[in-house]
C-alpha cells in the first residue's frame, strides 16, 4: 500500500518530466502519456481509499535532516482526509487533462500546459500526503509556482503575465505568515508533525495565547492560498490562465489547499482561544464580499472566480464554527461542481470566443450537453436537493446554526446570493434568444463533453454519501471529535432549500420574466451598483495604499542606492583615480626620472670617455707615459 | 775615470730616442726596436749605478742579464703578435690597425 502511495505521487512527476523535455517532439502523445500517468495515480488513489475505508491508515516517515538538536522528519500520512483529497485531486486532474486535449486543440506548445498540470498534480498530492508542516510548506510553494506558471501560460499577453505576478506576490504575503506560524509551532512544541502536534495539544499544558497566535499565523497562509479577504484579489485576476487550469487549480484543488491546511492543523485552531472565531469571521466576511461582487459581474469566469472565493469562505465559516466534517464535505462537493462549472464556462468560451455573458444567450439549443451539465452544477451550487451542494451546504448551515445564529443568518444570505448569481449566469448564457448574431457556437467535441458528463454525475450524486439516505456515512468517515453526534435539523434543512429556491426564483424573475428590474435597480442604487461592479474598489485601495507607496519607496530606495551608495562607491573610485594619477606622475617623473638620470649620466660620461679608446696604440702609450710623469711630478711636489 | 752623470746623460738620451721612436714610428717593428732602445737605456742605468754605488757587489750587472733575457722573450712574443696581425690584416702599420677603437 505504501508503494501505491509512492507511485501515486511519482507518476505525475514522470508525466511532467516526459512532457517538459520531450513534449515538443511528442505533441499529442505527450498529453496522452501524462493523462495515462494521472489515470495511474487515480487508480492508486482508489486503492488507497479502499484500504482506508477498510479501517487502515498508513503513516511512514524518515529523518530528513538534522540541525543542531532538532531533527526534521519527512514522511507521508494516509488517513481518511488524505484519501478523500487524493481522490478529488487525481480525479479532477484526470478529467481536466482529458478536457484540455480538446480545449487546447491547435494550441502551439500545449505540452507545456500538460507538463505544468502534471507538476501541479504532483505538488498537490505531495501537499496532501505530507505528514508535517515543513513538508507541506515545500509543496505549498510548489503549487504556488505551478499556479503562477499556469496563470501566465499565455505569457505573451501582458495581462496574463501581470496576473501571474499578482497571484504569486499576494500568495507570498500569506506564506510569510504561514512560515512564521510553522516556526512558532515548531519552537513552542518542538515538532512539526501533525499527529505529534495534536498529541501534545491534547495533553494540555500549553499557553493558549501562543497557540492562538500560531493558529492565526498558519491561517495567514490559508488566507493567501484560499483567496480569503483581504488577500482574495489575486483569484479573479488568475482567470487570465487557460480555463482548464482555472478549473483544476483555481476552483477545485489548489485554492482548497488553505481549507485543507486548516483542517489538517485543526488541533492547533481548536486549542487556541480565538483562532477559530478568527477563521469564521474571515470566512464570513470573504463569503459575503465575494458573493455580493459576483451578483453584478459580467465576465463568466470572473463570476465563477468570485463564487469560488465565496464558497471557500463558507468552508472557512464551517471550520470556524466547529463543522470539521462539513468543511471537508463541502470542499469535496465544491471541487466537483465548481470544476464542472469552470469546464462548462471553458466550453462556452472555447466555442463562442467571448467571455461576457451579456453577449451570450440562447446557447442551450446549440450546446445541449454543456448546458445541461452546467444546469446540474448550478443546481448543485445553489443547494437544491438532492444535488451534492445541498447536503454539504446544509451541514455548514447546521453547524453555524448550532454555534452562532448571526453567522447562520449571514451564511444563509450567502447561499441565497449564490443561487441568485449562478442562475443569473445560467439564464443569461444558455436561455433566451442569442443576443450576438455574430456568434456561431456549436457543441464541443466528445473529449470535452465526457469529462463534463462525469463531473455532472458526480456533482449530482456525490452529496448522497453525507446525506441521511446513507446514514451520514461521510460524517462517520471524517470527524474531529469521535463523539460527533449526527442530527437532522429540519428547520435548517427546509430554510436552506427555501433560500436556494428563492434565489433561483429571483434570478428567473430578474433576468427572464421582467428583464427591466436589474436595470432599474442599477439606476436607482447607482452607488451600490458601482461599488459592487468595481469589487468594492479593493484593488484600487490596495493600489493606492500599498502598491503605489511601495513603488514610491522602491523608487526612493533605488535613487538612494544609485545616488548615495553608488555615489559613495563611485566617489571612492574617483578619489582613488586622482591619487593614482598623482602617484603615476611621481613614479613617472621622479622615480623613473632618477633612474633615467643615472642612466643618462653614465651614458654621457661614457660618450666623453670612449674617445680615449682610440684604437691607436701610440695614444695609449702617450697616455700611460703622461700619467707616469704626472704621478712622479705629484710625488716630487 | 768617467763620472756617473755621463752614463746617466747617455742613458737619458737613449731613453728619449727610444720614446720618440715609440711615439712616431708607424711600423710595429720600429716600435719594438725603439722599445729595445729604451730598455737598454735602463740597462745602462742599472750597470752604472751598480758600478758606482756597490762596486764590490755586481748586483746591477746580474739584474741587467735577467732584463736582457726577459726582453728577448718579450721581443719574441711581440714579433709573434706582429706576424699574426700581418697574416690577418696584411699590414703592420699601427695606425691602420684600430679594431680596438670604441
Amino acid at each position: 500500500m505504501v508503494n501505491a502511495a509512492y507511485s501515486l505521487a511519482l507518476l505525475p512527476v514522470v508525466g511532467f518530466i516526459v512532457n517538459i523535455f520531450f513534449g515538443s517532439k511528442l505533441k499529442l502523445k505527450g498529453a496522452l502519456f501524462s493523462i495515462a500517468c494521472i489515470a495511474g495515480s487515480f487508480l492508486c488513489a482508489c486503492l488507497l481509499l479502499r484500504h482506508v475505508i477498510a479501517g487502515n491508515s498508513i503513516e511512514q516517515s524518515a529523518t530528513w535532516f538534522t540541525c543542531g538538536k532538532y531533527s526534521f522528519s519527512a514522511g507521508l500520512v494516509i488517513d481518511q482526509l488524505t484519501a478523500i483529497m487524493l481522490i478529488v485531486v487525481t480525479l479532477v486532474s484526470l478529467l481536466v487533462q482529458i478536457y484540455s486535449i480538446g480545449y487546447l486543440h491547435g494550441e502551439k506548445n500545449s505540452t507545456r500546459f500538460f507538463a505544468f498540470i502534471s507538476l501541479f498534480t504532483f505538488s498537490m498530492l505531495g501537499l496532501v500526503l505530507a505528514d508535517n508542516l515543513i513538508l507541506v510548506y515545500v509543496f505549498w510553494e510548489l503549487v504556488g509556482l505551478c499556479s503562477y506558471l499556469l496563470i501566465s501560460y499565455w505569457y505573451n499577453k501582458p495581462s496574463a503575465a501581470l496576473a501571474g505576478k499578482k497571484a504569486f506576490i499576494t500568495n507570498r504575503i500569506g506564506d510569510a505568515g504561514f512560515f512564521l506560524g510553522i516556526a512558532t509551532l515548531f519552537y513552542y512544541l518542538g515538532t512539526a508533525n501533525f499527529r505529534e502536534i495534536a498529541e501534545k495539544l491534547h495533553h494540555g499544558g500549553f499557553d493558549p495565547h501562543i497557540i492562538t497566535i500560531a493558529g492565526i499565523l498558519l491561517f495567514c497562509g490559508a488566507i493567501g492560498k484560499s483567496a480569503q479577504f483581504p488577500l482574495h484579489v489575486w483569484l479573479p485576476d488568475a482567470m487570465e490562465g487557460p480555463t482548464p487550469a482555472s478549473a483544476l487549480i483555481h476552483a477545485a484543488t489548489m485554492v482548497a489547499a488553505g481549507v485543507y491546511l486548516t483542517v489538517r492543523s485543526y488541533s492547533v485552531f481548536s486549542a487556541g482561544n480565538f483562532s477559530l472565531q478568527f477563521v469564521s469571521y474571515i470566512g464570513i466576511i470573504t463569503s459575503l464580499l465575494a458573493a455580493s461582487i459576483a451578483l453584478v459581474q459580467n465576465d463568466i469566469k470572473k463570476i465563477l472566480a468570485y463564487s469560488t472565493i465565496s464558497q471557500l469562505g463558507l468552508m472557512m465559516v464551517a471550520l470556524g464554527v466547529g463543522g470539521y466534517t462539513a468543511g471537508v464535505f463541502h470542499l469535496m462537493t465544491h471541487a466537483f461542481f465548481k470544476a464542472l462549472l469552470f469546464l462548462c464556462a471553458g466550453a462556452v468560451i472555447h466555442n463562442t470566443g467571448v467571455q461576457d455573458i451579456r453577449q451570450m444567450g440562447g446557447l442551450f439549443g446549440k450546446m445541449k450537453i454543456t448546458a445541461s451539465t452546467c444546469f446540474i452544477a448550478c443546481l448543485a451550487i445553489a443547494g437544491v436537493p438532492p444535488f451534492s451542494g445541498f447536503w454539504s451546504k446544509d451541514e455548514i448551515l447546521l453547524a453555524a446554526f448550532n454555534h452562532n445564529k448571526v453567522l447562520y443568518g449571514l451564511s444563509s444570505l450567502v447561499a441565497f446570493m449564490t443561487a441568485f448569481y449562478m442562475f443569473r449566469l445560467y439564464i443569461l448564457t444558455f436561455t433566451g434568444k442569442p443576443r450576438d448574431p455574430h456568434l456561431h457556437p456549436h457543441e464541443s467535441p466528445k473529449v470535452m463533453t465526457w469529462p463534463l458528463i462525469i463531473l455532472a454525475s458526480l456533482s449530482a450524486v456525490s452529496g448522497l454519501i453525507g446525506s441521511p439516505l446513507t446514514n451520514h456515512w461521510f460524517s462517520h468517515f471524517i470527524y474531529f471529535h469521535p463523539e460527533h453526534h449526527i442530527e437532522v435539523n429540519y428547520l435548517v434543512m427546509y430554510s436552506s432549500i427555501a433560500v436556494g429556491l428563492l434565489g433561483i426564483a429571483m434570478a428567473w424573475l430578474f433576468y427572464k420574466a421582467c428583464p427591466n428590474i436589474p436595470k432599474a435597480l442599477a439606476e436607482n442604487y447607482k452607488p451600490i451598483y458601482n461599488l459592487l461592479l468595481n469589487k468594492y474598489y479593493i484593488d484600487e485601495i490596495y493600489d493606492t495604499v500599498i502598491v503605489r507607496p511601495f513603488l514610491a519607496l522602491t523608487r526612493f530606495s533605488f535613487s538612494f542606492d544609485s545616488k548615495i551608495i553608488d555615489g559613495s562607491v563611485n566617489g571612492t573610485a574617483t578619489v582613488t583615480i586622482w591619487i593614482s594619477t598623482i602617484k603615476a606622475w611621481i613614479d613617472k617623473y621622479i622615480v623613473d626620472g632618477l633612474v633615467n638620470l643615472t642612466a643618462s649620466m653614465v651614458g654621457a660620461i661614457g660618450i666623453v670617455l670612449r674617445r680615449l679608446q682610440s684604437g691607436f696604440i701610440q695614444n695609449y702609450i702617450l697616455l700611460i707615459f703622461t700619467s707616469v710623469i704626472i704621478i712622479v711630478l705629484l710625488k716630487l711636489i | 775615470m768617467i763620472p756617473l752623470h755621463h752614463y746617466l746623460i747617455l742613458s737619458a738620451l737613449l731613453f728619449c730616442i727610444g720614446l720618440y721612436g715609440v711615439f712616431t714610428r708607424r711600423s710595429a717593428i720600429g716600435i719594438l726596436l725603439s722599445l729595445e732602445i729604451m730598455l737598454n737605456a735602463a740597462n745602462i742605468n742599472f750597470v752604472a749605478f751598480s758600478k758606482f754605488v756597490t762596486p764590490d757587489n755586481p748586483i746591477g750587472q746580474i739584474f741587467v742579464i735577467f732584463t736582457i733575457g726577459v726582453s728577448a722573450a718579450a721581443a719574441v712574443v711581440g714579433l709573434a703578435i706582429i706576424v699574426a696581425i700581418y697574416r690577418n690584416y696584411k699590414t703592420i702599420f699601427v695606425d691602420e690597425i684600430n679594431i680596438m677603437k670604441w
